[in-house]
């Protein structure tokens, strides 16, 4: 390829199904700038109506966890199951609780 | 609701295509909560841990450790994949401005349309794994990657765009449902996404079919005719058979692959057979008969040596078909360099605005 073919950005797509919902993560593409990224992500991702909402974000300032999605990261809350609720008993006949 | 976390089940029947997808969905969701039994962790052993997670039909992430053999398969699948959605938009694009009717134009162009959408979810799931796009679209242009055989062949009349539909695409759909279980999440992820949209393809091809099949005597004698001439290839698109199929044992155990070529093959056939009764229209096969013993349908195999003339690039339009796609590349050009022309001005717009 060219050197003026090289790729454009890489992008990803966040699209939030129906209102109430969260921006979920649908996929990725290429663009050169932010306001077409927004309309190839209209025409690739919700060419059915599957979305209300689309937010594209550049792939590089994006930054992850882990290198891996392992757990070691997430140890922590590993041992902490006092924050959950069934962590305690409750007393029989105790309501609303 | 299209491939995104909150498909409404109401959307899915219970059964046929749609309810495998579904199906495959719904398992990528429970395998994802399961804890796994008790294997070792992603510090202790890198292969035992890859190991572990597909054992537990869990999915490889982008950013997990893999096997290099296995990301290369991976690539060469997607990238494979990814092409034939791209070349196969060609056939069908062949009948987009001779549609019978305006409303057959528009269906054709939203199914070609979704052609293109698949070879993009596909491009951007193998460069997940690492490879540019461009590296992948080099690659075809240089006859290095592969696409599927089946786009090496004319269509000569309409009828030629209602049997692509139905199977064409419903050989793609067979081959694809599995793949909705694979073990690479983004490849996936973006068959569950394909897999919803193919069944619109071949629910519209199978309409242009029954209603040629219907009409005048003219009609479906060309309706007969494009079966006749696609029968054979469709078959062909589940690859050699099985005692020739290179690599296919390891991506089973890989989970990349769940059924074998022949498996699918006679899948396909046990399906076809009955459509093609209700549509009034013969498969060009003297053989083909009901096997009580197998429970399934006796068949005569496609011809492998065309196959693999086909793939290697002597087939009927494999010239045709790929000079078009450099040709559109390279003419696609100025619009490419354009809009990075227009996105540079407009940054350095903005960074003189913020100075
Ligand atoms: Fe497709
Ligand atoms: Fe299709």
């Amino acid at each position: 390829m060219s050197g003026t073919d090289s790729t454009s950005p890489l992008w990803e797509v966040f699209v939030r199904a129906r209102r109430g919902l969260a921006h979920t993560h649908v996929g990725s593409l290429h663009a050169p700038d932010a306001e077409l990224a927004l309309r190839n992500a209209r025409d690739l991702y919700t060419r059915r109506q599957e979305g209300v909402s689309i937010w594209v974000v550049p792939a590089a300032a994006i930054t992850a966890s882990s290198p891996d999605e392992k757990d070691a990261f997430f140890d922590p809350a590993a041992d902490k199951v006092y924050r959950h609720p069934t962590f305690y008993d409750v007393p029989d006949g105790v309501a609303h609780l | 609701m299209y491939g995104n976390d909150f498909s409404a089940p109401e959307d899915a029947p219970g059964g046929g295509l749609l309810g495998e997808v579904a199906a495959a969905e719904a398992a990528l969701r429970a395998a994802a909560t399961r804890q796994r039994g008790g294997g070792p962790g992603p510090d202790a052993d890198l292969e035992a841990y890859f190991a572990d997670v597909i054992d537990a039909d869990q999915k490889i992430e982008p950013r997990d450790w893999m096997p290099e053999a296995y990301r290369k398969t991976l690539i060469r699948q997607i990238a494979q994949h990814a092409h034939s959605e791209i070349i196969g938009m060609q056939p069908e694009g062949n009948w987009i401005s001779r549609a019978p009717s305006l409303k057959r134009k528009a269906i054709l162009l939203a199914k070609v349309q979704d052609e293109a959408g698949h070879g993009l979810y596909l491009y951007a799931a193998a460069e997940t794994l690492g490879v540019s796009r461009d590296e992948l679209v080099q690659l075809l242009l240089d006859g290095r990657q592969k696409y599927s055989s089946i786009f090496n062949y004319p269509t000569l009349s309409w009828a030629d765009v209602g049997v692509i539909g139905w199977l064409v695409d419903g050989a793609a759909i067979v081959n694809q449902v599995p793949l909705c279980r694979c073990s690479y999440g983004p490849y996936a992820r973006a068959m569950i996404r394909v897999c919803k949209e193919e069944s619109f393809h071949q629910r519209q091809g199978y309409e242009i079919l029954h209603t040629l099949a219907h009409g005048t005597l003219e009609q479906k004698a060309m309706a007969q005719d494009a079966v006749d001439r696609w029968w054979y290839p469709s078959l062909a698109m589940f690859g050699p058979p099985d005692g020739d199929s290179t690599h296919s044992a390891r991506s089973m155990a890989w989970k990349i692959k769940r059924f074998s070529n022949d498996e699918l093959r006679q899948r396909f056939v046990d399906m076809c057979v009955q459509q093609a009764e209700i549509l009034g229209l013969t498969l060009p096969d003297p053989d083909l008969r009901w096997n009580e013993q197998c429970q399934a349908y006796d068949f005569t195999e496609p011809d492998y040596a065309e196959l693999m003339r086909v793939i290697s690039g002597e087939g009927p339009c494999n010239r045709q078909r790929m000079e078009h796609r450099r040709r559109a590349h390279a003419e696609g050009a100025w619009v490419r360099v354009a809009a990075a022309a227009y996105a540079a001005k407009r940054s350095t717009a903005r960074e003189a605005v913020a100075a």
